[in-house]
């Protein structure tokens, strides 16, 4: 059995409505979203397009666009929306007592490809 | 068999329901003891809210009376608190004694959460759980002229201030987050209910976060993040439960975020133990609404009476009980891949419908105005059947259902002549038709006979099917683009919307509207955002989470995802402190580029975004603000060097140029605006290409606009010509605002005037003095509150959002 890991990342009105906060890890940056909805997501912080930051991005539904070239992305599943091809890891997330946690299990290790 | 001792710990709705199904089916098996901890026996909580607003008499919510207790031959400690449990003795420690068990039950429920701030303790803060609270409430109402502030906007909240407001209090409402209930509702239902609250005097305040309940002796006022302070004669504090778990714990049972039970509600630690209610987990869930509690206890009535059967969680729906906010929520409405969303508004109802379809089964709805229906979708629901068939028509209600197809010209064709088309302005369908056959052949001929759809707009859809009914094959729909794909609208009409009908929000633009996503997307937000505050600057907010990067950082995003800051430069003026200070930040922050704008300004290129607020505080000191060079707002004014140095130079025009950027900088506009002022005709500042270019000459100033040198080239036209720097100014302000009203989103002004035409922008800029003024005024008002240095306003505010909100690359293990 696996153990999973899950880090505290602070309270959930730390990230802005439908906005995002960065956590740098060894596998790059994720970008952890809070939608209108108050459900929250993590994913990648880097476009497959050409590496945009997706936390900068204007969220809209489940879904962010990209501040580069406007590829939106689903934030449940990571795929591209519309004609656009392209996936992003996405990762688990909790909120409990209004605080965000992010499983950081894999994000952790250096070696991961 | 001889009865067994059962003790039940805490008197509430779900400990009454299991009594009542365990005396049914298991008559004389069990000698009860009952402990509660409020001096009283079981009455149907959820029926407080109508105690509160009067509607209804604690006798008429009490469920179970002395009588049936007796008949029952349950053996009541009412007032007396459970302090402990014995499990190796098998006893129960209440307040006044023992009481052995062979089982035992806890109900114990809920306790509310209070948020810990300084206060909290005072006189006159309470929650709102029980009847002790509801008094206390209802006391505070009796003091004419007393103010409630009710902190939390949640289903509990919501009961407590209208029932407050029903008793004549004046009541404000504080919420955390951006619209009510957000747990139930989406943001177009919230807006709606915040709406109907309103409507009733209830004040409620968004994203207001409560920093201090501040008195002496007692409460006397509620002090914000912000700095906003409101009165208090009474605070209800409503921000949500928590399991109540003291016996549980101490009792050294498993508690996760509640007693954990299995699907037997047996505790998972101690087989002759049981929970039930709200005190409880199961399989990772915890329950805040009756519905479940009920299932629970039937099930824990069979556990104790030796028959098999199983707990399980099923579908909820919300509905608030306020009299006259008609509102229902059930199932999972979060947008989502695979997921499908069927939007109805009708917006002079003000009604929301909203269902959510994955695979091809209902698995969410919510509904604000007309509820009617949603006994029928919540069955839908539950029952998870396959709704292709009648996707089409299914948000419709079941009245439509298996019926034909409805065909809204047939519809339209059979309207009296009599029949209201556009409420604004009064006109029916028999005056659309006259026009219509008098030879108005398009939506704009009919809007400028009839003025029909000329105001708020809504009704431009109806119009248009009146022509299509009266012309037949001769009409042709208008190919106008709506916005984006999320209404019907342009956006001219959306503008005319926001105008004509006050619309001072997001979703109450997305409401009238009809938009058919639930909040919009990063084509149309931006869009909205800027409309509204253009048009309501005062009673709109800003929403930074509409805007591109750009705006919302406050500085240039580049291709590797760094940023690009540029301070201003006053009319290209600069001074030696000045370019120290840039230099110094250059080194400072390891700056790749440092570049000479095309804007008479200097750039600095590839700055990481965390640096960004330590970047600005250090331009800031040196007396520098943001150069606004990613914005849709005013970007730079060149000037030349004019009379000051210029042998040719006619005016100030370094002076003029200062003077109006200091005028206009920090303004938002529908695209980026430029302007240029020029000493003399030779034009060294090429005015003659600018949104606004300003040329000097002996005899006062010559004011271009529409010029066009990025993709487009164009020479600025004429607007007018001024005799002072005052009335240049004048003008150039009063064109900007004018452009600001009127455009189109991302049209730059040359653009625009190509749709309106240089007359018609005279007509108002130049030759209309009130008009003029008017439009000055209305500039002015908006600096007053969009004229500030963002970059200080975030160093100040919110430099912690510039920073990830954690970083575990520096701890990684190897
Ligand atoms: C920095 C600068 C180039 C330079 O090194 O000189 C520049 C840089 C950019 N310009 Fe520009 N423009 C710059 C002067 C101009 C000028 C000349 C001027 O202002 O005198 C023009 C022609 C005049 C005009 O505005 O039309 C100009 C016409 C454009 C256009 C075309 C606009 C149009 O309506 O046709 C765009 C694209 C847009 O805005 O949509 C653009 C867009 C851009 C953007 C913002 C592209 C983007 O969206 O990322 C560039 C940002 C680079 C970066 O990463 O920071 N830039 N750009 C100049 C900044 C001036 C300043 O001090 O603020
Ligand atoms: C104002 C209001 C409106 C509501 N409206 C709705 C609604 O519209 N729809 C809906 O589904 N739900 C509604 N609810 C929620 C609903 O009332 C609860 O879900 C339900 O009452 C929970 O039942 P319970 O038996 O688990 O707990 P409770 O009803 O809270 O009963 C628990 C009892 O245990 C007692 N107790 C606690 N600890 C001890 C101890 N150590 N010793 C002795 N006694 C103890 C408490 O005093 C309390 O009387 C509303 C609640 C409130 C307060
Ligand atoms: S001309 Fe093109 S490449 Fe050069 S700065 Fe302007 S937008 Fe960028
Ligand atoms: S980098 Fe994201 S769309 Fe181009």
């Amino acid at each position: 059995m696996t153990n999973i890991e899950w880090l505290d990342l602070g309270l959930l009105s730390d990230i802005p409505f439908r906005g995002a906060r960065k956590v740098k890890t060894p596998q790059g940056c994720v970008a952890v979203f809070r939608t209108a909805d108050d459900a929250v997501f993590a994913v990648s912080d880097s476009c497959p397009h050409k590496a945009g930051p997706l936390s900068e991005g204007i969220v809209h539904g489940n879904k962010v666009t990209c501040p580069l070239h406007n590829w939106v992305f689903s934030l449940e599943t990571g795929e591209a929306q519309g004609a656009d091809d392209g996936q992003i890891p996405t990762y688990p997330t909790r909120v409990e007592d209004d605080r965000v946690f992010l499983d950081v299990t894999l994000l952790r290790r250096r070696d991961v490809a | 068999m001889a009865p067994q001792k059962l003790v039940v710990i805490g008197t509430g709705m779900a400990s009454g329901r299991l009594l009542e199904h365990l005396f049914e089916i298991a008559p004389g098996a069990y000698e009860v003891t009952l402990f509660n901890a409020e001096p009283r026996g079981c009455y149907n909580r959820i029926m407080l809210s109508p105690v509160l607003s009067g509607e209804k008499s604690f006798q008429e919510i009490v469920t179970h009376d002395e009588a049936w207790y007796e008949d029952h031959g349950v053996t009541c400690r009412f007032g007396e608190r459970v302090t402990a449990v014995d499990r190796d003795r098998k006893v129960v420690v209440g307040e006044k004694g023992e009481v052995a068990y062979d089982k035992l039950v806890i109900a114990t429920g809920s306790a509310p959460f209070i948020i810990p701030v300084p206060g909290k303790d005072l006189k006159g803060v309470v929650a709102y759980r029980d009847l002790e609270d509801t008094n206390a409430m209802i006391e505070a109402a009796g003091n004419p002229g007393s103010r409630a502030v009710v902190i939390g906007g949640g289903l509990l909240g919501l009961e407590a201030a209208a029932g407050l407001r029903l008793r004549g209090m004046e009541v404000t409402v504080l919420h955390l987050m951006g619209h009510l209930m957000e747990r139930q509702l989406d943001a177009s239902a919230g807006h709606l209910l915040k709406q109907d609250l309103e409507r009733r005097g209830i004040e409620v305040m968004l994203q207001a976060s409560t920093q201090e309940i501040t008195g002496t002796g007692k409460v006397e006022a509620v002090k914000l993040a912000d700095g906003t302070e409101l009165k208090a004669d009474i605070v209800v504090m409503a921000v949500g439960i928590r399991p109540e778990t003291t016996v549980a714990k101490a009792a050294g049972l498993e508690v996760g975020r509640g007693m954990v039970v299995n699907a037997q509600m047996e505790s998972v630690s101690d087989p002759d133990i049981y929970g039930l209610g709200e005190c409880v987990e199961f399989d990772g869930a915890v329950f805040g609404l009756v519905a479940p509690l009920y299932d629970q206890a039937k099930v824990l009535a069979k556990t104790l009476a030796g028959e098999a059967d199983a707990f399980t969680v099923r579908q909820l729906s919300t509905k608030l009980k306020v009299t006259g906010c008609d509102l229902f929520s059930a199932g999972d409405f979060n947008d989502g891949e695979g997921r499908q969303d069927i939007v109805f508004r009708d917006p002079a109802r003000g009604v929301y419908k909203r269902l959510v379809i994955e695979n091809d089964r209902l698995i969410g709805a919510v509904f604000y105005g007309d509820t009617a229906d949603s006994n029928w979708f919540f069955g839908l629901i539950q029952t998870g059947e396959d709704i292709s068939a009648n996707r089409d028509t299914l948000i419709f209600g079941p009245a439509y259902q298996g019926g034909a197809s409805v065909d809204p010209l047939a519809a339209v064709a059979a309207l009296p002549d009599e029949a209201e088309i556009c409420g604004c302005n009064g006109v029916c369908k028999g005056q659309i038709v006259t026009a219509i056959e008098n030879g108005a052949s398009d939506l704009a001929a009919v809007r400028a006979v009839t003025k029909a759809s000329g105001s708020c707009g809504t009704c431009t859809g109806l119009v248009e099917q009146v022509l299509a009914v009266t012309l037949g094959d001769e009409f042709s729909m208008p190919a106008e683009q709506p916005m984006c794909g999320c209404t019907d609208l342009t956006h001219e009409d959306v503008r005319r919307l926001i105008k004509g009908q006050e619309l001072k929000s997001m979703p109450a633009v997305w409401q009238a509207g009809a938009w058919k996503t639930p909040d919009g997307c990063h084509s149309c937000r931006p869009a909205l955002n800027f409309y509204l505050l253009a048009d309501w600057p005062v009673e709109y907010k800003d929403d930074p989470q509409s805007r591109f990067i750009n705006e919302r950082k406050h500085a240039n995003i580049q291709k590797d995802g760094t940023f690009s800051v540029m301070p201003r430069m006053w009319g290209g003026i600069t001074t030696p402190d000045e370019l120290r200070a840039i230099a110094d930040a250059a080194d400072k922050y390891k700056v790749p580029t440092v570049k000479v704008t095309g804007g008479q300004r200097i750039d600095l290129l590839g700055i990481k975004g965390e640096d960004l607020p330590a970047i600005w505080a250090d331009l800031n000191a040196a007396g520098m603000v943001s150069g606004h060079a990613y914005s849709k707002g005013l970007r730079t004014v060149k000037t030349c060097v004019g009379t000051d140095h210029c042998r040719f130079g006619t005016q100030d025009s370094t002076g003029l140029g200062i003077k109006l950027e200091k005028a206009l900088w920090g303004s938002w506009t529908p695209h980026k605006v430029k302007l240029a002022v020029s000493g003399c005709p030779r034009n060294c500042a090429e005015a003659t290409c600018k949104d606004v270019g300003v040329i000097c000459v002996d005899s006062g100033y010559q004011i271009g606009v529409g010029g066009a040198a990025g993709m487009d080239l164009k020479e600025t036209e004429r607007l007018a010509d001024a005799k002072t720097e005052e009335e240049a100014i004048e003008l150039a302000i009063a064109f900007i605002q004018l452009y600001r009203e009127n455009a189109r989103y991302l049209d730059r002004p040359y653009k625009w005037l190509g749709k309106v035409g240089l007359p018609w922008v005279k007509a108002r800029v130049v030759d209309d003095l009130a008009e003029r003024r008017r439009l000055v005024d209305a500039f002015l008002l908006s600096q007053t509150i969009y004229q500030k240095d963002p970059w200080a306003e975030h160093v100040r505010e919110q430099a912690e959002r510039y920073a990830p909100i954690a970083d575990i690359t520096l701890e990684a293990a190897e």
